[in-house]
Order: C-alpha cells, then structure tokens, then sequence
C-alpha cells in the first residue's frame, strides 16, 4: 500500500513534466521566432504569457517554479475576460462531471456484469451470440454519432427528453419533485450515452473472466459437493470472476474523463469537459495546462483506488 | 506456413468480411474524383439542406454541397488519417518495446515508466491541448494521434521481446557474432511482427475514431475539406431539420471501423488462435 503511494511520486513527476513540455510547444515560448510567424498571438498575449510562466528565466527554474505553484493549486489566472482562478473555475465544474461518470460507470457494471455472467454461463447461445453482435458493433460505433441519433429520435422526433443543459429554463419555479424529475430526465441521453462505450468492453471481460473461473478446480470441487447451480453460478463463480474488473474500472477513469469532453459539448453540459473544449477553442492555455494536470491526477488516483479495493477484496494479494 | 495462413484466412468469415469492406474503402478513395457525382466543395446557396433525392442521393448540406461527393472525399481523409498515425504510433512503439523487451534492466524500467505516465493521461485530453497549441490541421491531427497512441504496441512487443530473446534461435545469432541491431530488427522483429499487424489494424480503427470525433467537434480537419467527423457537426447544428447529415457520414464510420475490427480479429484468429479473447 504505501509501496503503491511512493510509487506515484514518480508518475506525479512525469505527468508534470509532460504538461510543462506541451506548454512550451506554445507561441510566446522561448523560440520567438514560432511566435513571430503566428498571427494569432498578439503581442498583449505573449507578454501575459511571458510574465505568467517566468519565460525569462532558464528552464529548469521556470519548471521548479510552475511546480511550486501546482503543488499549492495556483493554477494562475485564465485568459478569458474574467480573469478568475483557473483552480476555481475547474473546481466549480468538476463535482459536475465526477457525478456524470460515477452514474455512467453504475449503469455500466449493472448492466454489463449480468451481460457477461449470463453469456458465459449460456456460452454459444442464441443470447450469447446477440450480445457478441452487440459488443463488436459497440466497439466501432462513434458515440458522438450515437448521441446524435438518440437527440433526433428522442429529443426531436418522439420530443420525450430534452437534449441540451441540466436544468430546464424554469428549474426555479418548480416544486422539488418536478425539479428533481426535470433533472433525471436531462440526464438520462447524456448517462447512457456516456455509458455505451464502455458497456461493451466490460461486458466481454466480464464473460471471458466467467469463462475462465467456472473450468477452475474449486468450481469443479464445489459441484461435486452437490451445491446446487445457482450457488456455484451466484456465490462462488461470480465472486472471483469479479474481482479483475475492478482493475479494469481504474484502467477505464481516463476513457471517461475523455469521453466528457464530447459528451458535454454535445449536450451543452456545464461540466470540467466543456470547459476545456471551450478552453481550447479559445486558447485559454492556463486552463488547458490546468485541467490537462487534473485529469492526469485523477486517472492516478482512480488507478490508485483500484489497486486499494482491489487489495481489500482478494486476500491473495494482501498477503503476497 | 505462409501459404497455411491463406488457407485459414480464406475459411474465417469474419476476416473476409472485414477484408472486402477495406478493399472496398480504398478503391472509393482512391477513385474518389471520378465517382463523385459533384465537387464536394461547390456550394449551391439556391439548394441549402435539400433531403435526399434523385439528384442528391444523399442529401444536401447547409451551403447546398452534394453530401455523397463530401462522403466520397471523406474516405480518402480517414484512410489517410488512420494509417499514416498508425504508422508512427507503431514506429514508436516496436522500437521503444523492443529496446525495453530486448535489454531489460534500467533501460526496461525507464521505458515502462515513460509509458505508464503516458497512460495517465486522458488521450482526448493531451490530444486538444496540443492542438490547442498548434494549428488544427490534418498533418498535425495524424501526428498527435500517433505520439499519443503507441503505448500499447510498446507493452505488447515487450512481452513478446522477453519471450522470444531467450530461444535457441536467438542464442544461435549470438553465439556466432550478430551485433545486437541485427538480432532485435532481423531476429527477433520478424517474429513478434503477428501481433503487431493485429494491433495496427485495430489501431487504424481507433485513429479514424478518434479523427472522426475531432472533426466532429471543429478542431479535426478543417472545412472546406471534408471529412465524416465534420459533416457530422453540419448535422448537429441543423438537428431538427436535416437528419440525413447525421446519419450518413455516422453510418460510413461505423462500417469502416467495423471493417478494420473485423478484418483485425480475423489475423488474430488466423495467425493464432490461442490468442482469441
């Protein structure tokens, strides 16, 4: 455990390093000659991003001191008329887009797991075969397209759910029931949605996993105690075929947080992936350079988090 | 062992299919400028967002372009995408894993490293904040997606370095005197190139994912050129009244990743079926 802590120390360096590398492929770094040939750094521009990243100084001082100031959260100010705290901005819309994802990844695992269970355990049947079309197909799908679809279908032919924002324009004048039952149904395209992509590939690990446990000794063992199917199907087969996934949902962070970007663009979402998009339309780079930071921290700590409950739930690995 | 694997390829539904669709995308693209039955870059302000017809198969889109002849054209920009970034994403890749496969020690460990904070990164993300820098345009989009996306060609020729550099084969070259650069490129590489044709199938298919969505969100390919991804922003901003712009060039991104998917699992069985997932 904390041998998994020390070992981030260094992925934490890198990940600093990379950002503070992309940041200087920008206009107004030290090769001026880039920045000359660029109309579309303006020389305000480039001197607030000279003041701002130190770009007097020799590298290795800038860079010890962009970190200090990360270490402490002081993202600097963005570029945008407003000059707020890019750790401000990204902090008030963060809650927004951690929430979208966690339902996302619910809608996946209750779906996928019973998915690969049932296809594992029926292997070569009518349902195992359907849902094998489905994953290839998911795998190659476009979602942005997908999302497209379902605002046509249900959003503008069908007009069952809006397709834009959290909240309807009235939110505040509704009771909190109707409120409540507005936000469910903006929320309900962008989830499942955001949850397609994944569902596919959890899916098949879910049923390759099933399939390797249930040829296992103890399987074999517990059968032929006369446990009935369901116990050995239910409580012995699915424990263990679960426990990889876990891994896999710290491995999928970076996808989704990705994903949010198209996601949120597309349904006008005030979320960390909106942001961004707009910060790199706009060439906000403080903001990019710091929500590029906070999305590499998360994958760390969503992968940490893994290997924890992973830990937690397989004694094999505590002990070894 | 050569002529076997045609054999097999030949019998494996999955990879002809997969196979045909390719072929097929590379003929449409290739022959692009005399199939189209428009200039895709001709605007007819007097025929804006007409719905498919007779005369515009496809529809029209917002500046009255015949959506077919864009399609056609597109293909030509999601070929080039997907395998020139595949190319440099496998050039990375074999090399970076084949060094840290093939030395091990210090020079493993650097490398794994490297690729494990490569993996932090959400790749959409590191992918816009480049291009936030730099221009959007499709050499520098074939670029990025490559240098972002060799991380897993590198695991994978590592573990087949590590398995293969201790066979007797390998041991022979040594013990005769091959320098090192001759071992791991004509020794080795041939061996491990399997599964690295099967990544690289599958990796054009997740570069013309991802360029389609760049597009898409406006910071891909730029218009006039077009592109699937871009036709499909034209599409989402007229959502309620022109759905041909959104199904069309969605579908043509389906079929062509599927295409490669297909014709990737397809090697993979043929080459090896222990490997089937």
């Amino acid at each position: 455990m904390l041998r998994r802590m020390i070992f981030m120390i260094p992925l934490l360096f890198g990940i600093t390093i990379i950002c503070f590398s992309v940041m200087h492929l920008a206009p107004g770094s030290p090769t001026d000659l880039q920045t000359q040939m660029n109309p579309r750094a303006s020389a305000e521009l480039r001197e607030r991003l000279r003041a701002m990243y130190d770009l007097d100084k020799p590298l290795h001082i800038q860079y010890a001191l962009w970190v200090r100031k990360l270490a402490v959260l002081d993202l600097g100010t963005s570029f945008s008329p407003d000059r707020r705290k890019v750790s401000d901005k990204i902090l008030e819309r963060l809650p927004v887009t951690v929430s979208l994802n966690i339902l996302s990844m619910i809608l996946i695992l209750s779906l996928a797991i019973p998915i690969g269970v049932l296809s594992a355990v029926h292997q070569g049947s009518l349902f195992d075969k359907l849902t094998g079309v489905f994953v290839f197909i998911g795998f190659a799908i476009p979602t942005f397209w997908l999302a497209l679809l379902f605002m046509i279908l249900f959003g503008v032919n069908l007009d069952w759910l809006p397709i834009s924002g959290l909240r309807s324009l009235n939110y505040e004048y509704m009771p909190p029931l109707v409120a409540f039952v507005d936000l469910i149904k903006h929320l309900i395209l962008p989830v499942t949605l955001a949850a397609f992509g994944g569902l596919a590939g959890l899916s098949r690990y879910m049923r390759s996993n099933m399939l390797e446990v249930i040829r296992q000794d103890y399987i074999v063992t517990a059968r032929a105690n006369g446990l009935s199917e369901r116990t050995v199907i239910y409580k012995h087969a699915l424990r263990n075929a679960l426990l990889p996934v876990i891994t896999l949902l710290g491995l999928s962070v970076p996808g989704l947080i990705g994903g949010s970007v198209i996601f949120e663009t597309i349904f006008g979402i005030p979320g960390m992936g909106q942001l961004f998009y707009m910060s790199v339309m706009s060439r906000d780079y403080p903001v990019v350079m710091g929500i590029l930071v906070i999305g590499a921290v998360l994958t760390l700590l969503g992968n940490l988090l893994a290997d924890v409950s992973y830990a937690l739930a397989d004694p094999r690995i505590r002990i070894s | 062992m050569e002529r076997d694997f045609w054999q097999r390829f030949s019998k494996n539904e999955l990879a002809l299919a997969g196979c045909v669709i390719v072929v097929c995308l590379f003929i449409v693209s290739l022959v692009a400028p005399w199939i189209s039955p428009y200039d895709p870059t001709e605007i007819h302000l007097d025929n804006i967002l007409s719905s498919p017809s007779a005369k515009h198969w496809l529809g029209t889109d917002q500046l009255g372009r015949d959506v077919l002849s864009r399609m056609i054209w597109g293909s030509r920009i999601s070929l080039k995408v997907g395998f020139v970034s595949t190319g440099i994403a496998i050039l990375i890749g074999t090399l970076l894993g084949a060094v840290a496969g093939y030395y091990g020690r210090g020079v493993d460990t650097i490398i794994m490293r490297f690729v494990d904070i490569m993996l932090c990164f959400p790749t959409f993300f590191l992918i816009l904040a480049v291009i936030a820098i730099l221009e959007p345009s499709i050499w520098n989009i074939m670029v990025i997606i490559g240098i972002t996306g060799w991380m897993g060609i590198t695991r994978l020729v590592r573990a087949d370095f590590i398995s293969l550099k201790e066979r007797d084969f390998v041991q022979a070259a040594r013990a005769i005197g091959a320098s090192d650069f001759r071992i791991i490129f004509i020794h080795i590489l041939p061996n491990a190139m399997a599964s690295i044709l099967v990544a690289a199938t599958l990796g054009i298919a997740g570069a013309i994912l991802t360029e389609s969505a760049l597009s898409f969100l406006g910071i891909g390919v730029q218009p006039p050129t077009p592109s699937w991804g871009n036709i499909l922003t034209a599409g989402k901003d007229n959502i309620d009244i022109a759905w041909w712009l959104s199904l069309f060039p969605g579908l043509a991104i389906l079929v062509t990743v599927l295409g490669y998917n297909m014709l990737g699992e397809g090697i993979r069985d043929t080459l090896d079926p222990r490997l089937r997932g």
